[in-house]
């Protein structure tokens, strides 16, 4: 075990991919001669060279559809989106060509190619870069998302996403680059699709994944603390959406609650706790606590933003007010 | 760039232009290694898209062919005279009036009348329809309705086939209305600096739509004159005439193989029916529509076949009776095949 930060787990995933087979090559924005603006493929273009090593011109949805076209030709393309809000310049690319393209063609032609973006607010980039779209794109059929929330988790993710034959997005919270989680040497993958109970406990169930997971972890060794026995699930994957570890929590435990640091309304929580109320309606003790950012465009002041993201104090303070702990 | 961007187009087709821009004639050397066998292929192909079509027409108006109904009626020559000049190990790309294309790269007839009909039998099973016909083992990759959303797709083939060393490429379809769109430049751009092996075909039938060129577009009605700005050689040419575009596509795509990268090729075409099959078409006068059905791709290249000593009337109709058969054939078996299993409904989503 090795303690690494998050960009340094993705990079390895990056490497052992482009070592071991020659089909990978990385794409995107100033990844090569400047090294990527997070810094994850720094050093790569030295080491492969510029033909796996693309620099793009600035043109999202070209770079991404190409990116598609290299997937139905043999290769399997690996891009780098510099922000997830960018990923809109290319929704035309991701949704209309990416993930309809194998259904649409009867099962002729698939997209084995995986887009890295980092996502989330907290670093004062403002409304344009600080957005969460994983959660739009998980309600696309024919493609898969995924959001890690630890250095083991980004490197276990995405050499999976690396594997699959289907548009994978891996959603990178900015914010966590640099935290540090310990990584084993030894090789192992992490399945697309199923959650992870992070703490087990019998008390009270608090859900959510990527950036969500910091505030959230705080939240329960604060109850912790208290005397109350929480159980954690880390989402990993929004689409596809583990509902059957929820429900099954929320029947242990009978209390529900979701957190995203992403916006509140219309996010891949309220998908969730749909789901959980048509399966578990009868165990729960009361309704499923809902907390998410606030629905505003994402303000550059930082005391505007920290208001805005969800923090501990937000969960903890819907964990009281929902119930009696 | 200009300076080939001017050579290639004077070289690719013996188009000549008169003063009002109409296309007055065009001739091909017929000493080249096509022979007669070839030369009344071409003329079948278009045929069977002709008859094709009129039958998709037909099926349309009985409610057998749904959704929407793009027909490829009166720009036949540049499909074919396009595709006739790709190897099999060639990428197509295209649009949503993408019939003609299909069958011009020998797509099973009959699969793609059942796709046209929504049945199990179809090349897609039913699931993609007239918009979205695809055939990946014939490397026919699509059929697509997004406008340009179809370039990028086709420069990432391209990618694929420059990575992996080979000498194939990709020739990618698209209407005029399409250069309106970001992707569009995008793109250009994007082959241009990567120097990838893709042919830019741009069948400009003069509307976008119900929307004629100089109503949307800044800079006149040509395109390939702006190619210059991509350090793309482009060339226009007369896209009525099946061996004036045979003759540009093998050059350009000779250019490709090369290793020059991309290349444009602008063909002027029109489209003799509306939009799709539900349009009045009160966007433009049926004088302009019957000028240009005077020069019908078909009858044009029936003409010089004869005067070519290529082939004689009994050929010709000896041909339209195989074809009208053939069409009739693919009917025959749309209607009576079944409809997708429900099972396909979930299938093909993930792989």
């Amino acid at each position: 075990m090795t303690e690494i930060a998050m960009r340094e787990a993705l990079k390895r995933g990056l490497d052992e991919a482009l070592e071991n087979d020659p089909n990978v090559f990385i794409m995107g924005e100033d990844i090569g001669e400047y090294g990527g603006a997070y810094s994850v493929t720094d050093g790569f273009l030295k080491k492969y060279g510029p033909k796996r090593i693309k620099d793009t011109p600035i043109s999202e949805n070209a770079f991404v559809g190409a990116g598609i076209g290299a997937a139905a030709g043999g290769l399997r393309p690996i891009i780098e989106i510099m922000s997830i809000s960018f990923s809109l310049v290319a929704f035309d690319q991701i949704v209309n060509m990416a993930a309809n393209i194998r259904y649409m063609s009867g099962g002729q032609i698939s997209v084995p190619m995986v887009v890295r973006a980092p996502t989330g607010a907290g670093v004062q980039l403002a409304a344009t870069h600080s957005q969460s779209f994983e959660t739009w794109l998980a309600e696309v059929p024919g493609m898969k998302v995924v959001c890690p929330s630890n250095s083991y988790d980004a490197l276990g993710l995405l050499r999976s996403a690396i594997k699959d034959d289907n548009l994978v997005v891996v959603a990178e919270p900015a914010l966590l680059y640099g935290a540090r989680a310990d990584v084993p040497e030894d090789y192992y993958e992490i399945e697309i699709g199923k959650a992870d109970v992070t703490r087990e406990g019998s008390d009270l169930t608090l859900v959510s994944y990527g950036y969500g997971m910091r505030p959230v972890n705080d939240a329960a060794d604060k109850l912790s603390a208290e005397g109350v026995s929480v159980e954690v699930i880390d989402l990993r994957s929004l689409s596809p959406l583990d509902v059957d570890t929820v429900v099954n929590s929320a029947q242990k435990t009978n209390k529900l609650v979701v957190v995203d640091t992403a916006r509140r309304t219309g996010g891949i929580m309220a998908e969730l706790v749909a789901e959980v109320q048509e399966r578990a309606m009868e165990w729960l003790d009361g309704p499923v606590v809902r907390i998410g950012s606030t629905d505003v465009p994402w303000p550059y002041n930082r005391d505007l933003e920290q208001t805005a993201l969800v923090g501990v104090e937000e969960v903890l303070a819907g964990v009281r007010n929902g119930f009696d702990l | 760039m200009a300076s080939s961007t001017k050579s290639i187009k004077k070289s690719a087709a013996k188009t000549k232009r008169s003063k009002n821009g109409k296309s007055t004639s065009s001739s091909t050397d017929d000493s080249g290694a096509v022979g007669a066998a070839e030369y009344l292929d071409l003329y079948r192909q278009m045929f069977l898209i002709r008859q094709f079509e009129v039958a998709c027409g037909e099926n349309y108006s009985k409610g057998h062919i749904r959704g929407f109904l793009h027909l490829y009626i009166g720009q036949e020559a540049t499909g074919v005279g396009a595709i006739s000049a790709l190897q099999e190990q060639d990428y197509i790309v295209t649009h949503y009036r993408d019939h003609g294309h299909a069958l011009a790269r020998g797509l099973d007839v009959n699969r793609s009348m059942a796709e046209l009909f929504g049945k199990g039998t179809g090349l897609s099973k039913g699931k993609g329809g007239s918009m979205h016909l695809f055939d990946a083992a014939k490397r026919f990759m699509g059929g697509h309705a997004i406008v340009a959303g179809q370039l990028p797709l086709a420069a990432g083939l391209a990618l694929a086939q420059q990575y992996q060393d080979t000498d194939g490429l990709t020739v990618c379809f698209f209407g005029d209305g399409s250069t309106n769109q970001g992707t569009y430049h995008e793109v250009l751009n994007l082959a241009a600096v990567w120097n990838l092996p893709v042919l830019f075909f741009l069948e400009n039938n003069m509307y976008g739509m119900g929307s004629a060129i100089d109503r949307v577009r800044a800079g006149g009605t040509d395109f390939y004159p702006a190619m210059s700005t991509y350090g793309i050689p482009a060339a226009e040419v007369d896209g009525m005439d099946v061996l004036a575009v045979k003759e540009a596509t093998e050059l350009a795509v000779k250019k490709i193989r090369a290793g020059e990268g991309p290349q444009f090729i602008e063909a002027k075409t029109f489209r003799f029916v509306g939009h799709s099959y539900a349009d009045g078409q009160k966007y433009r006068g049926q004088e302009e529509v019957r000028e240009w059905e005077q020069r019908d791709p078909i009858n044009l290249y029936a003409e010089k076949l004869i005067q070519m000593g290529m082939a004689n009337d009994a050929d010709i109709q000896k041909i339209r009776a195989e074809v009208d058969a053939v069409v009739a054939e693919s009917v025959e078996f749309a209607e009576n095949s079944p409809n997708p299993d429900e099972s396909e409904l979930f299938t093909d989503v993930l792989a």
